[in-house]
């Protein structure tokens, strides 16, 4: 019964720390297309020198 | 865990972040200044001064951009700082959804592969360039960068661990070589204003900053990420 409870918690921290990852995960990546990827002019001129230094494509 | 997630990401993308900025500010900032002043005569006279196409084209151009001098400098520093703290979330993402606990030691090999991933792989292929240099259609080029980055992310993961059977081993090994069997879209000829000797600083520059940027991300998560820890848990 003690197992049982440990594992149902540990299933429910895992699940929150797998949902907290995947929100992290889309933040992450959308920051990093906005300054590496994003075409609108004033992104781009904005992130320009930042680009050419961590070498994503920019022209 | 959100919260703990962001925190940590923030202030370690913040700190790398200002340190990467002022390390461009002496290195691949003033390359770029100078490469710059190769671009400008190109891009007056491959805009025909009689066809309104193109001298529409060259306006849109010429939009907003930050001056020259501190306003670039802070425009440069607050994206880099935006990169950072974009590694930052998603190298901690990797790391949670791997089932790998975050300490000093792992974060900072965690990151040295995220340079690897999306430092050196790309780079194989579409070496860090200058502006002005010949380059290749600019959405292929980006599509095989990220592309690259994720089949050599997830090829390096599959590769390294112990637990992998040798089967998934060898199938890590055909997805970090297929980017490079395929090749990135190159330009058909390979002209660049910009002397050799330049470019060439440059992107060694580049990948030392890259690195760099890098390992101090994954160096403030496996400082920040105990201070950070959950009361109950302490």
């Amino acid at each position: 019964m003690a197992n049982t409870t440990a594992s149902v918690i540990r299933t429910t921290e895992r699940s929150d720390a797998l949902r907290a990852a995947g929100v992290a995960l889309l933040l992450g990546l959308g920051l990093i297309f906005l300054t590496g990827f994003a075409y609108p002019e004033v992104i781009h001129n904005a992130a320009h020198d930042t680009r050419h230094s961590l070498s994503f494509p920019c022209h | 865990m959100l919260t703990r997630i962001l925190s940590v990401g923030l202030l370690a993308g913040l700190l790398a972040g200002l340190l990467i900025a002022a390390v461009q500010h002496v290195t691949t900032t003033p390359l770029i200044l100078v490469a710059e002043t190769y671009e400008k005569p190109a891009e007056a006279s491959a805009t025909p001064p009689h066809s309104h196409q193109g001298a529409d084209a060259h306006e849109h151009g010429e939009g907003w951009k930050p001056a020259d001098g501190m306003p670039r400098f802070f425009f440069t520093a607050i994206t880099t700082v935006a990169t950072a703290v974009g590694v930052a979330f998603v190298l901690m993402a990797a790391m949670v959804f791997a089932g790998v606990p975050i300490d000093e030691r792992r974060a900072l090999a965690w990151s040295i592969a995220g340079f690897v991933a999306c430092g050196l792989a790309p780079a194989a292929g579409l070496a860090p360039e200058l502006p002005g240099s010949a380059a290749g259609d600019l959405v292929g080029r980006q599509l095989w960068w990220v592309g690259t980055a994720i089949a050599t992310a997830i090829g390096l993961w599959a590769f390294l661990r112990a637990d992998h059977h040798p089967l998934v081993r060898l199938g890590a090994i055909v997805l970090l070589l297929a980017p490079h069997v395929i090749g990135a879209p190159h330009p058909h000829e390979l002209e660049s204003k910009v002397p050799a000797e330049v470019a060439a600083q440059f992107t060694a520059l580049s990948l030392v900053v890259q690195a760099l940027l890098w390992a101090l991300v994954g160096i403030g998560i496996g400082l920040l990420w105990p201070k950070f820890a959950p009361k109950s848990a302490g």
